[in-house]
């Protein structure tokens, strides 16, 4: 099979791009820990609302942990709880949601928070807030004849 | 010599197998793209749905008619009689399967319809449980699904017969492609089958109380990437084999071309995960592996990139162009069977940038579940793949029906693909940019509470809107072509364009038709890529979910 | 089999270096494409939390 000279430096070109992609995404999730919501957990979804820490739903310090605050949200048909959150601007914080019926998605306009929420299984991510604002929070997956009307907003503030 | 193949025509009754599949294609694309047209008017604020249909059921009708339906009606059509003009005409026993597998696809068809309209099934086209549709929804998918098997073993049969027929000799490049498509179809169906039938069934039918959704959407999803490269492989067919000869250039290279499809055979499959990679449940490093696997399969379009411009360059410079881009003025411009499939190459190179992102691991975050999304694939299959599919209709239907492609349709046909390139560019790019403001994807008009970012979103969702009307004028002409063919235009001779090697003399390796070594290791790279993870899920499951109907 | 191959080789060595630039250059953009919509995206992630 022949390959043409141009053509093998395209493709060389090509993979070391790639490759190139591959370790910045790579050295970003293993090494500086900005690992995609992976969260191994699971939960009865029936019974969210009496286990912890989700029955406590919106932002709890927390002691003796590498983050300063959990910020917890339960998820519904169609709505979140808490509604509405204040964050303060600089917090460490380990976002913690789970869904009680359906499939929810759980994505905070404008940040790089967004995960699914599948019934069964506790989804985390660790942020740290450090721009001050209103953001939206709305759900991306779709749920039902509601599910654009399911928002919530975190206020980060000074 | 080229006189030969060129008088060489489908079987009329082959033909007919063919055109029973596009009939259904093409009312397919005129309700989905109805749907289409609605949903973005619906998005842009503008109108609301009358008599209580709800949005979510039009978006239902949009994916599953155009996702689905009209995909795969198209493309086993295309498939069929591309095999039986290039390998030989069908036995009747296979030409029997052949309608048997229409039939199947066509009666699935109609139940999943069915239920859709009576607001029975509006789960989209990914159907995620526990989200739970009426049994004969899924059962209607089902019979899509098994009539696409009985067409592909039609394919099968008609290759391993002309590879009897002819030992030791490389079979026709169009049979050999159509025959990895259809193996990479078959392999990837298998996990929505298995969702559907030990799942989603028995559960809708009240069988089973509960469904584990995590697996379920694994199961989904080890399709659902496969299902895209199904969808593109065959505008790769036109590209390699077809658009060569409509320019009257040569194919760059018969054995790269094969070469490129085996990759895809291997590398489309195991990728689920990079759909799933903001879901819990999933080992981080089992995301990242399949992440790796993904920028594999980018690797044949890149080779394709090259033999495209390649082919073009050569055809050019054989007319006597100079300079640097000097061969791109020698293409026949004024050829719709050319003009409109470019489009489609053109609209896929954004398209590819934008898939590298979306598969780039955590970069996810940023466009997961954005209308973004949307955006890309309606660059991927509702440009690149359909304006393809519409450069192929433009030969094949009148060669089917024994009708000519007339000069005033030819002009209408290109005015069609500009129709397309605008609107596409209007409302993809509208999608692309307030997808990465966070706008969701399938999510019906909001101001979500009066927020601010929301409030942003609306002027893109404004020009979605203006790009969607434009885009269903493009559906009208289209139409009114595809009638014109098939019903209307003069009695004639219409070639269907295959092109030859540029170089006659290099013979595809036979290794490349050894399809235990290749089902093999695709096996192998499937197994790699989801046993640990597939085995966890099921250890650590969860309670599983009963079925909601919340719509 | 040695025949057709040596054809080829002295066929391919008129076109190999001249007539190919253009689609060279035109991949080439297409590789840069892809690295500008890439690392755009890239800055995005890396700037918001």
């Amino acid at each position: 099979m022949h390959i043409h000279k141009y053509e093998k430096i395209w493709l060389i070109f090509g993979t070391a791009t790639l490759l190139v992609f591959l370790s910045v995404v790579g050295v970003s999730a293993f090494y500086l820990g900005n690992q995609p919501p992976s969260c191994m957990a699971t939960v009865d979804p029936e019974k969210v609302d009496t286990l912890a820490p989700f029955n406590k739903p919106g932002l709890n310090k927390v002691e003796g942990k590498e983050w300063d605050y959990e910020l917890v949200f339960v998820a519904s048909a169609f709505n979140y709880t808490p509604g509405e959150v204040e964050v303060p601007l600089g917090a460490k914080v380990k976002v913690i949601a789970t869904t009680k019926d359906v499939i929810h998605g759980f994505s905070v306009a404008g940040t790089n928070i967004n995960m699914m929420l599948t019934p069964g299984y506790i989804s985390e991510y660790l942020t740290t807030f450090d721009k001050t604002g209103e953001f939206l929070i709305l759900c991306n997956e779709y749920c039902g004849a509601g599910h654009h009307m399911m928002t919530s907003k975190i206020k980060v503030v000074e | 010599m080229k006189t030969v193949s060129e008088k060489i025509k489908v079987d009329r009754l082959d033909g007919k197998l063919g055109m029973a599949h596009f009939y259904v294609a093409f009312i397919a694309l005129a309700i989905g793209g109805l749907a289409g047209l609605l949903q973005t008017l619906v998005r842009s604020g503008k109108l609301v749905l009358p008599a209580g249909i709800g949005y979510y059921q039009i978006l239902t009708v949009h994916g599953v008619v155009l996702g689905l339906v009209l995909t795969t009606f198209f493309i086993m059509g295309f498939q069929l009689v591309a095999v039986s003009r290039t390998a030989g005409t069908f036995t009747s026993k296979q030409r029997m399967a052949g309608w048997i597998g229409f039939w199947t696809m066509t009666i699935g068809t109609f139940m999943a319809a069915v239920m859709i309209l009576l607001n029975e099934a509006s789960v989209l086209y990914t159907f995620y449980a526990p989200l739970q549709a009426h049994a004969l929804f899924y059962l209607g998918l089902t019979f899509v699904i098994v009539g696409s098997w009985i067409d592909g073993a039609v394919i099968i049969s008609a290759y391993a017969a002309w590879r009897k027929r002819n030992p030791g000799k490389p079979s026709p490049l169009l049979t050999f492609m159509s025959l990895v498509n259809t193996l990479m179809w078959i392999i990837a169906t298998i996990g929505v089958a298995a969702t559907v039938l030990l799942q989603l069934l028995p559960w809708s039918l009240g069988l089973v109380d509960r469904v584990d959704v995590a697996i379920s959407r694994t199961l989904f999803w080890y399709f659902g990437h496969p299902l895209v490269y199904f969808w593109l492989l065959p505008a790769y067919m036109a590209w390699y084999v077809v658009i060569p000869k409509i320019i009257g250039g040569k194919i760059f290279s018969d054995s790269l071309a094969r070469l490129t499809f085996i990759l895809f055979l291997l590398f489309s499959i195991p990728v689920g995960f990079h759909h799933q990679l903001m879901e819990p449940g999933i080992d981080p490093a089992w995301k990242f592996f399949q992440v790796i696997l993904t920028f594999m399969v980018i690797i044949p379009s890149l080779m394709t990139a090259f033999s495209l411009f390649a082919t073009f360059e050569t055809y050019g410079r054989s007319k006597g162009a100079t300079g640097l881009f000097g061969w791109m003025k020698k293409l026949p411009w004024g050829d719709a069977r050319f003009v409109v499939p470019f489009i489609g190459m053109l609209s896929f190179i954004p398209a590819g940038a934008g898939g590298i992102i979306n598969a780039s691991n955590q970069m996810n975050q940023v466009v997961h579940n954005t209308i973004w999304v949307t955006g890309h694939f309606h660059l991927t299959v509702a440009t690149a793949v359909i304006l393809t599919f519409f450069g192929i209709s433009y030969w094949l239907i009148p060669h089917l029906t024994g009708r000519t492609f007339t000069k005033a349709m030819n002009k209408l046909a290109i005015i069609q693909g500009v129709f397309w390139a605008i609107g596409m560019t209007f409302m993809s790019g509208a999608m692309h940019a307030a997808g990465l403001l966070g706008a969701p994807r399938r999510s019906s008009f909001s101001e979500y509470g009066g927020a601010a970012q929301a409030a942003e979103w609306i002027p893109y969702q404004v020009a979605q809107g203006v790009g969607g009307t434009i885009l269903f004028v493009g559906i009208i002409l289209i139409l009114y072509i595809f009638i014109n063919l098939a019903f209307f235009a003069p009695k004639g001779e219409e070639e269907f364009p295959i092109g030859e090697a540029a170089d006659e003399s290099e013979k595809a390796p036979m290794v490349l038709e050894n399809w235990k070594l290749w089902i093999g290791i695709a096996v192998l790279l499937i197994l790699f890529a989801y046993t640990i993870p597939f085995v966890d899920m099921i250890q650590n499951a969860p309670i599983g979910s009963k079925g909601y109907k919340l719509w | 089999m040695a025949q057709p191959g040596l054809q080829r080789k002295t066929k391919i060595k008129v076109e190999d270096s001249s007539s190919l630039k253009g689609t060279l250059a035109s991949v080439f953009l297409l590789g840069f494409f892809l690295i500008v919509t890439w690392v755009g995206v890239f800055y995005l992630f890396v700037e918001r939390f």
